[in-house]
């Protein structure tokens, strides 16, 4: 691999962005540039801005998407970016798939560049599943006589044969979206860039379309740059990745480490007393302050045994008065794949939070923990009335950090496995 | 692994701009997507309705009556001595031609901002294809136009082609696309930061039709209206067209070189100018839209 050619190269990537209402005073910057321009001066807005970063409040109204970007890609090679919302990946694929231009820098590359940003772009809803085909293949870039090579073999992979000459408006979002990805997926491009189209389609699509990008990644030797939140897709079909944040390129490195660097930036956080954390939702009349747990002794714990008594405790900062009548409170448990394991919300438990009134910590007893074993973050969401996000009251993502350890909960001797999500009580009997 | 020589690069994204950068070959890698388009917009305007591509027809036919009942029974405009019915039936399937080229193209970026936020082709192609599905529709009109045409004659109205000229019309043909067309990429260059433009081409397009000599001769212009505005008319290079189409269709109205020659020119500029602007405004507009 290290002998193969450099078939792409980004060289001082950035991209600026202008904060807020794109319209008052833009004639007065567009006349003020194009004044600096025609006197060979730079653009005076460009010195302006800052690096990216959602949580704080910028002091100007420019920001930099993108701060100097550097990194190759060799033929054959798939990149993994990763990083957090808003750390810039979607603009760095923009620019690479030419939707947009950089604000300085350049990208050189070797191959024609294709990109999966949203399957089903440019589909027409009267025209039938057949002629999206050609209509969407021919948008991303193939020929009429490249497509019609290919076209029952992308039918067929699909599995919508028996609409595809029916419109595509009488089709369920399910089949478009399937449509959609099978034309993407028949795509010949040098270079093929993907953002988290995985997380379509049922089940065993997704099965047959995580199977399709290994093929072309693998067997084909295509160059990929997929973009993803999944940190088990990363880990399976890439061969390096860089990790952004607000912007820049923090590491870069083969996909193990980029992982694991980026789900420690991540634990760092933690170490942010919750309380002084600012990367929250909601109108903070109340704020969680303190997640804790503790065992079945009331002693404080960080890890859990799977199938084990568990305590959460959670203390809040009381701000302003609100209806505790009709507080909602969520704990989601998420692991390291973004997926919410398990749930705890005090309405469907029927339970409320009257007596919050005259205290500021509660507390979630779980009698039996049966999840398996894996890092999982909590999520703590409070809201008020309903659980719309205009009343949000405080929500904050990576609380809390918990270990869960393998367990044996059929006392048979041996450790749970750790695929698969829970593991519940149950057993095995030989019917007579 | 730099030493590679620079023409090696297939193409370079890059934030400075050249003037002009236009990449022939890559358009025509995209033909089929330009066909395509065409196919669509054709194929799909009348889907789901009863009448189909007659409203094709339909549309020109009672814009002429409409027109024929209001200027020339009511207002009593001259037509130069044709049947009042086929003068404004050659003006507006002439005008129409280019009123659906710049309403077409005038709104490319804003509508179609959700495939252009998201996948590259030469951005050019869907004006290109909005101006060829057109002058298929304006085809159509056209042939309606000569049955019409025919049906007069044949009624014994005095109605004659002019043969001297005849061969110059698909040169108009081409510079009405031309002008719609560069006019449409202008607007709708500027439309992807001030909307304003979008509420003023409905009314203005409407408005630049009475100024462009459709419902009227030129003749009539210079006898009512006073100076400056029949001077307004005549340099307005859509009257050119549309009195050169009545003059090589109907045999009416005055030619002239001099005129003809400034047309030509003022549609080849406009038509440049359009795809300068369009061509700069594709890089970056997905971030001002």
């Amino acid at each position: 691999m290290t002998n193969s050619k450099t078939i792409l190269v980004a060289e001082n990537i950035s991209k600026q962005y202008r904060l807020g209402l794109v319209g008052t005073g833009t004639i007065s910057h567009d006349l003020n540039r194009w004044w600096y321009r025609i006197r060979g001066k730079q653009d005076p807005y460009l010195k302006v801005g800052e690096a990216n970063d959602r949580s704080t409040k910028a002091d100007s109204n420019y920001v930099w998407a993108l701060k100097d970007i550097n990194f190759e890609v060799k033929q054959g090679e798939v990149l993994g970016i990763i990083g957090k919302n808003g750390a810039g990946k979607s603009t760095l694929l923009k620019i690479l798939s030419r939707v947009t231009n950089p604000t300085t820098g350049e990208i050189k590359t070797r191959g024609r560049i294709a990109s999966l940003l949203e399957v089903g772009t440019g589909f027409h809803p009267e025209l039938t599943g057949r002629e999206n085909i050609y209509l969407n293949g021919a948008i991303l870039g193939m020929t009429k006589s490249e497509i019609k090579v290919k076209e029952s073999e992308i039918i067929e992979f699909s599995g919508c044969e028996r609409y595809i000459d029916t419109p595509v408006k009488r089709y369920s979002s399910g089949m478009r979206v399937r449509l959609a990805f099978a034309v993407a997926a028949h795509l010949e491009p040098d270079i093929l860039v993907i953002d988290e189209v995985l997380a379509v389609g049922d089940a065993e699509f997704q099965k047959k379309a995580i199977g399709k990008m290994q093929d072309i990644s693998n067997s084909e030797g295509r160059t990929v740059l997929f973009v993803s939140h999944n940190m088990a897709a990363v880990k399976n079909l890439c061969t390096r990745a860089v990790v952004l944040e607000h912007g820049q390129i923090v590491f870069e490195g083969t996909q193990n480490d980029a992982v694991n660097f980026y789900l420690s930036a991540e634990k760092q956080k933690h170490q942010i007393a919750l309380a002084n954390r600012t990367d929250r939702k909601g109108n903070q009349k109340l704020k969680v302050i303190d997640v804790s747990f503790f065992n079945k002794k009331g002693e404080q714990v960080f890890e859990v045994i799977s199938g084990d008594y568990l305590k959460i405790r959670i203390k809040l900062l009381k701000q302003k008065p609100v209806n505790y009548p009709k507080l909602f409170i969520g704990i989601n448990f998420i692991d390291q794949n973004m997926n919410f394991a398990l749930s705890y919300v005090n309405d469907e438990m029927g339970f409320t939070f009257d007596d919050l009134e005259h205290t500021d910590t509660f507390e979630l007893e779980i009698p039996n923990l049966y999840l398996r074993a894996r890092d999982y973050s909590l999520r703590v969401l409070i809201t008020e009335n309903d659980t719309n996000a205009h009343n949000f009251i405080d929500l904050i993502e990576n609380a809390a950090l918990l270990s869960i350890l393998a367990g044996d909960i059929w006392n048979s001797g041996k450790l749970n496995r750790k695929s698969s999500i829970a593991v519940l009580p149950g057993s095995f009997n030989i019917s007579k | 692994m730099n030493t590679e020589p620079e023409e090696s690069w297939l193409y370079v994204i890059s934030s400075k701009r050249k003037l002009i950068n236009f990449n022939f070959e890559e358009i025509w890698r995209y033909r089929d997507l330009l066909i395509l388009f065409v196919k669509r917009d054709i194929v799909t305007v009348y889907k789901q309705t009863i009448l189909g591509p007659l409203w094709y027809i339909i549309q020109p036919l009672f814009t002429s009556v409409i027109f024929t009942l209001i200027f020339n029974r009511l207002g009593q405009i001259q037509t130069d001595g044709i049947d009042p019915f086929v003068f404004n039936l050659a003006g507006i399937t002439a005008w129409n031609y280019f009123k659906e080229c710049l309403t077409g193209t005038s709104n490319t970026f804003t509508a179609n901002q959700n495939i252009f936020g998201k996948v590259y082709f030469p951005r050019v192609i869907l004006p290109l294809s909005i101006t060829i599905s057109n002058l298929l529709k304006f085809g159509i009109q056209l042939f309606i136009f000569f049955g019409f045409w025919l049906y007069y004659y044949f009624q014994g109205m005095e109605l004659s082609l002019n043969m001297t000229h005849i061969w110059l019309f698909p040169v108009y043909v081409i510079m009405m696309g031309m002008l719609g067309l560069g006019l449409g990429m202008i607007i709708s260059s500027m439309t992807t930061k001030y909307r304003d433009l979008t509420i003023l081409v409905g009314f203005a397009v409407q408005l630049l039709m009475f100024l462009s000599a459709v419902p009227y001769p030129v003749s009539e212009a210079h006898a009512k209206f006073s100076r400056p505005i029949a001077l307004i008319v005549e340099f307005n290079p859509l009257t050119q067209i549309i009195e050169g189409f009545r003059f090589m269709l109907l045999n009416t109205g005055t030619f002239t070189w001099i005129g003809f020659f400034y047309t030509l020119v003022v549609s080849v500029v406009l038509f440049l100018l359009g795809l300068l602007v369009f061509n700069r405004t594709e890089k970056t507009f997905i971030d001002t839209v």
